[in-house]
């Protein structure tokens, strides 16, 4: 049995951390070999989604864990340590809205005094345009956050973008840029303290590479 | 019938009440022992006199009395503590010891488990300076969970004002210092290092503002800081030097360890045990905390949490009962 247990974000981030997690010495081809298994404890690896990750690593489920910043954001309340920038899974969060001039976001906020948004970061985006000084109705949606304003339930959206391909092909446009997120290392805050040695190790190797 | 009680609170039945109070004996008889005379406080207490002690976890419970006043659930004991003694004992000659077994209250996040009211064991220590004060509740501490029966708990120690007095040393603005505070407290290491090696600092002194908060293990991990945080470091030596082996084989210093709560001045202390994500305790020096009641005196204290305790114990005792460990005691 390995000394720590890692939970790794299946979606978008999973070949990034696998191949990562390669290069430092620890055996990822169970978790390549099969793709509905969810714990591989022969290699101290847990698989989950990536919003869950500060979740099981905050427990103690996990001692350490690899989770985009936009999720660490998101959850700032989580008592997690963030240990390293990976620098892999580079995503923008961008406001959003339907092409064309003017923005019906801005359009909404000038006529109505709000505008409405959805987004699955309702803390981030919530932050966001108080911080910006504008009056938004956060609207809270778990998928496919694109459909929103195509629908006109909401004149824009908060979310997360590689590419912005998928904005496109939906007819969205890209209206401000909040932040960069790119993949981070946490730890659980007892297990930095009793696995000092284990994950300094592990933190060594990382930072060799 | 169901009638719900509020999220974060729970009835404790007999059979857990119980073990619970075995638990909080255990640990009574030792603080009495040791001589810390067990006190109760109310648990409604004037918001303003709560907020005398800033940088207290904020009480998240308030309720208007028949005449209007603010009262307050108490979020922790050291603050009613600090009260009681500045106006009971005004004059008392210190040292002063006391001990509770109490429960407090505070806020809770949505679906996120935590418990809004949990019960808490501990002593504060009032007029004993460091090193001595800090090396006897420590001494205290173990010997209180050694009590219980848990065994394989470790202490993590750093000190409160090691970080602050580095930032002093290369004399950044407040802004700068107060950035990477907040880092620091957040144990977010990645914006600590981009904050750090904003300041434009040589490359060696930029590697210790970042690489100091990550030091953890054995007593050599002091040997790596000087200048400035030179002072901090020597007063976590001098704990030590006072503390007997098996006290002293369970500490690990972390230098990064800052505990949320603003009012510590010094050494601070998280009570660790593998089985569990969280720590089941801690403490630690808060020598301004007493004047600001009208009574300076240093001061130090620790309080554990009854029901981590008692969660980490019964993991003990499903790892001592399970098949395997079982059958090779018998062995044995």
């Amino acid at each position: 049995m390995p000394d720590l247990t890692i939970a790794v974000p299946r979606g978008a981030l999973l070949g990034g951390t696998l191949d990562l997690l390669d290069t430092i010495g620890i055996d990822t081809a169970p978790v390549r070999a099969n793709d509905r298994r969810l714990l591989f404890e022969e290699v101290g690896i847990v698989t989950m989604r990536p919003s869950d990750v500060a979740t099981y690593v905050e427990a103690g489920a996990a001692d350490l864990g690899i989770t985009g910043k936009d999720v660490l954001r998101e959850q700032s309340y989580r008592d997690v340590y963030e240990l390293l920038d990976l620098g892999f899974g580079t995503c923008t969060m961008v406001v959003a809205s339907v092409a064309g001039d003017p923005d019906p976001a801005a359009e909404a906020l000038r006529r109505l005094g709000v505008m409405r948004v959805a987004t699955k970061y309702p803390r981030i985006a919530t932050e966001y345009f108080e911080r910006t000084g504008r009056q938004a109705e956060i609207v809270e949606v778990k998928g496919s956050v694109e459909l929103a304003p195509l629908t006109g339930m909401v004149e824009a959206i908060v979310d997360l973008t590689a590419t912005g391909t998928t904005l496109r092909e939906n007819g969205l446009v890209i209206r401000e840029e909040l932040f960069t997120a790119t993949a981070r290392l946490i730890a659980n805050p007892v297990a930095h303290r009793l696995k000092a040695e284990a994950i300094d190790a592990l933190l060594g190797r990382l930072r060799a590479r | 019938m169901i009638h719900p009680i509020p999220s974060g609170t729970r009835d404790v039945l007999p059979d857990e009440m119980r073990e619970l109070r075995a638990i909080t004996r255990a640990l009574l008889e030792v603080y009495e022992d040791e001589g810390y005379g067990e006190l109760w406080t109310p648990t409604l207490e004037y918001e303003e006199v709560l907020r005398r002690a800033s940088g207290a976890a904020e009480p998240a419970y308030r309720v208007f009395d028949d005449h209007g006043e603010v009262l307050a659930l108490r979020s922790d004991m050291t603050v009613p503590i600090a009260r009681v003694v500045a106006s009971r004992y005004p004059t008392a000659e210190p040292p002063l010891r006391f001990c509770y077994t109490a429960h407090a209250y505070r806020a809770v996040g949505r679906h996120r488990g935590q418990t809004r009211e949990f019960l808490q064991s501990g002593v504060e220590l009032v007029g004993a300076s460091a090193p001595e004060g800090t090396a006897e509740a420590l001494r205290v501490m173990c010997r209180a969970l050694d009590a219980t029966g848990l065994r394989d708990y470790r202490i993590a120690v750093g000190d409160a004002s090691l970080y602050p007095a580095l930032l002093r040393g290369f004399e950044l603005s407040e802004e700068a210092t107060s950035r990477l505070m907040s880092e620091l407290v957040s144990r977010d290491f990645v914006g600590l290092e981009r904050e750090a090696r904003a300041l434009g600092l040589s490359a060696a002194d930029t590697e210790l503002l970042m690489g100091v908060p990550q030091l953890r293990g054995g007593p050599s991990v002091l040997d790596a800081v000087g200048g400035p945080g030179a002072e901090a470091v020597a007063g976590l030596r001098r704990v030590l030097e006072l503390l007997d082996a098996s006290v002293a084989d369970r500490i690990i210093f972390d230098l990064g360890l800052s505990r949320g709560l603003g009012y510590y001045t010094g050494a601070v202390f998280d009570v660790l045990d593998p089985s569990l994500g969280t720590p089941l305790g801690g403490g630690g020096r808060y020598d301004d905390l007493l004047g600001r009641f009208g009574r300076p005196l240093p001061a130090v204290g620790f309080a554990l949490a009854v029901d981590q305790l008692h969660l980490a114990l019964a993991e003990r005792d499903v790892a001592r009962t399970s098949p395997d460990t079982a059958t090779g005691e018998r062995n044995a």
